[in-house]
């Protein structure tokens, strides 16, 4: 059993990825944490910090939470609106 | 009112969503486009968002915001290329006296910079861009050197 993610990457995150949408498949019972881990794996990604701010269906979630097929992650560089 | 927007901000727009009989004050606070970043000239800025967040964190501050300070609040923010001089942004808080008005502008537009998921890239006079990273001393280049992670996330939520 896989859980699939949609990836929403901002600013910065989304340069280092070459794209700001993308399509990500974790083990049953992954988290945020393996998500950015995966991410920071592929090409572009280990630039990602080791735990970049996140968000899970657009509400800011911590690096333990678990995340369930059909949510959408968001990671979020440093903000700044203004 | 939506927070985001790809046009020019009405401000009496703004002002008219408001204001009240009862209310005797108004604080208006407009941030605009500079032309100088670290003694960088800038000539543009490009602000992007995560609009189903970015509007849903506006709410909670207008609704935090409007039950602290008893006040009524309205928050927008541009998103898109603004050359120097344009308006990014415009708080507005009406208040039956301008204490509250005041200390209600000023809460709600730290918050929005705190909270709001919005990002903004500069376009400098040497043709070069970089996006703004309030958390280091010095913005990170494109395509350059990339800052040290950033301080840890707390397990809070937002």
């Amino acid at each position: 059993m896989t859980v699939s993610l949609r990836v929403h990457l901002f600013g910065r995150y989304a340069e280092l990825l070459g794209s700001e949408e993308l399509a990500l498949s974790l083990p049953q019972g992954g988290t945020v944490a393996d998500a950015v881990t995966t991410l920071r794996a592929r090409p572009g990604g280990e630039h990602l910090p080791a735990q970049p701010l996140t968000a899970v269906n657009a509400t800011q979630k911590p690096p333990s939470t678990p995340l369930k097929d059909g949510d959408e992650l968001a990671l979020l560089p440093p903000l700044a609106g203004g | 009112m939506l927070l985001l927007t790809r046009h020019p901000i009405d401000l009496a727009d703004m002002t008219r969503s408001v204001i009240q009989p009862e209310f005797g004050g108004l604080a208006t606070f407009t941030g605009i486009v500079r032309n100088e970043q670290v003694g960088r000239e800038v000539l543009r800025l490009e602000y992007t968002a995560y609009p189903a967040m970015a509007e849903r964190l506006g709410e909670d501050i207008i609704r935090e915001g409007q039950a602290r300070f008893g006040v009524r609040l309205a928050m927008r923010h541009r998103v898109g290329v603004l050359e120097v001089g344009e308006i990014a942004v415009v708080v507005v808080a009406a208040a039956p006296h301008r204490d509250e008005a005041f200390a209600a502008c000023r809460w709600a537009i730290d918050e929005l910079k705190r909270r709001v998921p919005i990002w903004k890239r500069e376009h400098y006079a040497d043709g070069t861009v970089a996006w703004v990273d309030p958390t280091t001393a010095a913005d990170v280049a494109v395509g350059g050197v990339v800052a040290a992670e950033m301080p840890q996330v707390s397990d809070a939520s937002a």
